[in-house]
């Protein structure tokens, strides 16, 4: 009886949980061969608690990123493979998915207030899609203790980049490069805090285009999203504003994820019972989040968040390690 | 070519309004067939009680797994075959993520012929090469596996 009741109660959070998530307002805010393994039947009385701990989880994740300004997939993927049952598979194909429905909700509205450049998107999207493809296939190929050694190294060099990367908000570009001056990337946008309108323009362009070519391939490799990259190549090397390179990016994941995700759907990554919880959460949380940006102090949470990934990193690398019997 | 202005180009208005609609149409298709599969209006292939004993296994393993214990398939369902299975409430759940991740591809074939139109030929070369990535990727052709 009261099985039942939990039972219950935990699918009607579920669909609550959706109904108001899922409205239009909330959105903007192995390596051994197939053979067919015993699964024995489990008491799956209590079935729904993972998947709740999940939404509670990536809910808290929601709020983290945006207070700390980075994309819920660099955070959900080293969190959720560390500290769940998932295997990584899964939680790579559910991170990615994660990141483009944060990509999906927020392209639409900086596309049509001019901050995200369809024309500095294009070409990066081309470079960074194709590699997100070869990305996947090498990730889904290599094993997971590899995969999960790989992605430790990455987070904590994720860690070193936040460490250290400097922003510039209107990056001085003396002249536009022959490539960008051909494909006529550059825009006008309003910077409010100089009171005036920026005419601007990249530089480096074949440099920025051959960086995406790894950045797309580590997106697709490991699920992350790749906001914690593309804004530096944009803003430090191309030149792009801030404002600009930020918006692109989020937009640009829009793009990069999609040919990722697309690999990891076919191959079957993908556990709705995952995916929905997570998206659900990363939602909320990320509307949370905004709400409290008004209080938070950004820098605290920056910390925060880099100890939180540092730690992940770790725990990612130590699982790798175990697995190969070296800890 | 237009002039550069502060105002959002034609281009990315239209690749804008698509993906807005294509965002919308696939959050509100997994809110309903969520609710269908979880409230189980439409049976799963994996009895919910039973998911968690799949989820920790390798994704070859676990479409191993459950097309021998459940689906019964010549092999195990991989790349598009999840179209057949829709009438499961677990697999049913692919077609909004399918939505969410196919809209890309709209938005930049609605915006081509545009780009041609005004004599920007390398940025509609670049569209309809990125717009090929992007169904190789969904059709299934290229696959990664352990």
């Amino acid at each position: 009886m009261l099985k039942d009741v939990l039972e219950r109660g935990g699918k009607l959070l579920f669909t609550l949980m959706c109904a108001v998530t899922l409205s239009p307002a909330w959105a903007l805010a192995s390596e051994v061969a197939a053979e067919v393994p015993m699964v024995p039947s489990i008491d799956g009385s209590g079935w729904w608690k993972w998947p709740l701990i999940l939404l509670v989880v990536t809910f808290v994740m929601g709020i983290i990123a945006v207070l700390g300004g980075v994309g819920g997939g660099v955070l959900f993927v080293p969190i959720i493979s560390g500290f769940f049952p998932f295997h990584l598979d899964f939680v790579r194909g559910t991170g990615l998915l994660v990141a483009l429905s944060g990509a999906l909700a927020a392209g639409p509205g900086l596309l049509k207030a001019n901050l995200a450049s369809l024309r500095l998107a294009l070409p990066v999207a081309l470079i960074a899609s194709t590699m997100a493809i070869v990305g996947a296939m090498v990730g889904l190929a290599l094993p997971t203790h590899i995969i999960q050694l790989s992605l430790g190294g990455t987070i904590l060099g994720i860690v070193a980049i936040m460490l250290s990367a400097k922003k510039s908000t209107v990056p001085d570009v003396p002249a536009a490069d022959n490539l960008s001056s051909a494909l006529r990337i550059c825009g006008i946008y309003h910077e409010p805090t100089m009171q005036q309108d920026i005419n601007w323009k990249v530089h480096r362009t074949p440099a920025g285009l051959a960086t995406f070519i790894v950045i797309g391939f580590m997106a697709g490799m490991f699920g992350l999203g790749a906001g914690w990259a593309n804004v530096p190549v944009l803003n430090l090397m191309m030149g792009a504003p801030l404002k600009i390179s930020v918006a692109t990016s989020k937009f640009l994941l829009s793009i990069t994820d999609t040919s990722a995700a697309w690999i990891y759907l076919n191959k079957g990554c993908v556990i709705p019972m995952m995916v929905v919880p997570s998206l659900i959460g990363i939602m909320l949380g990320s509307f949370v989040g905004v709400r409290l940006l008004k209080v938070a102090k950004p820098t605290m949470i920056r910390w925060m968040v880099i100890g939180i990934l540092g730690f992940a990193g770790l725990k990612a690398m130590h699982k790798g390690l175990s697995s190969m019997g070296i800890f | 070519m237009s002039e550069i202005t502060k105002e959002a180009t034609h281009e990315q208005l239209l690749y804008a309004t698509i993906l807005e609609k294509g965002m919308y149409i696939g959050l509100a298709s997994m809110f309903v067939t969520f609710t269908l599969y979880v409230f189980e209006f439409v049976p799963p292939v994996i009895p919910l009680d039973q998911v968690a004993a799949y989820w920790n296994l390798p994704v070859d393993q676990y479409l191993a797994a459950i097309n021998h214990s459940y689906l019964h398939l010549e092999q195990p369902p991989v790349g598009w075959s999840w179209m057949s299975l829709l009438a499961k409430g677990d697999f049913l759940n692919f077609l909004p993520i399918a939505i969410l991740s196919g809209v890309t591809i709209i938005c930049y074939i609605a915006i081509a012929p545009g780009l041609f139109s005004r004599g920007d030929k390398a940025m509609g070369l670049i569209c309809l090469a990125t717009a090929a990535v992007l169904i190789l990727a969904a059709s299934g052709i290229v696959a990664g596996g352990h």
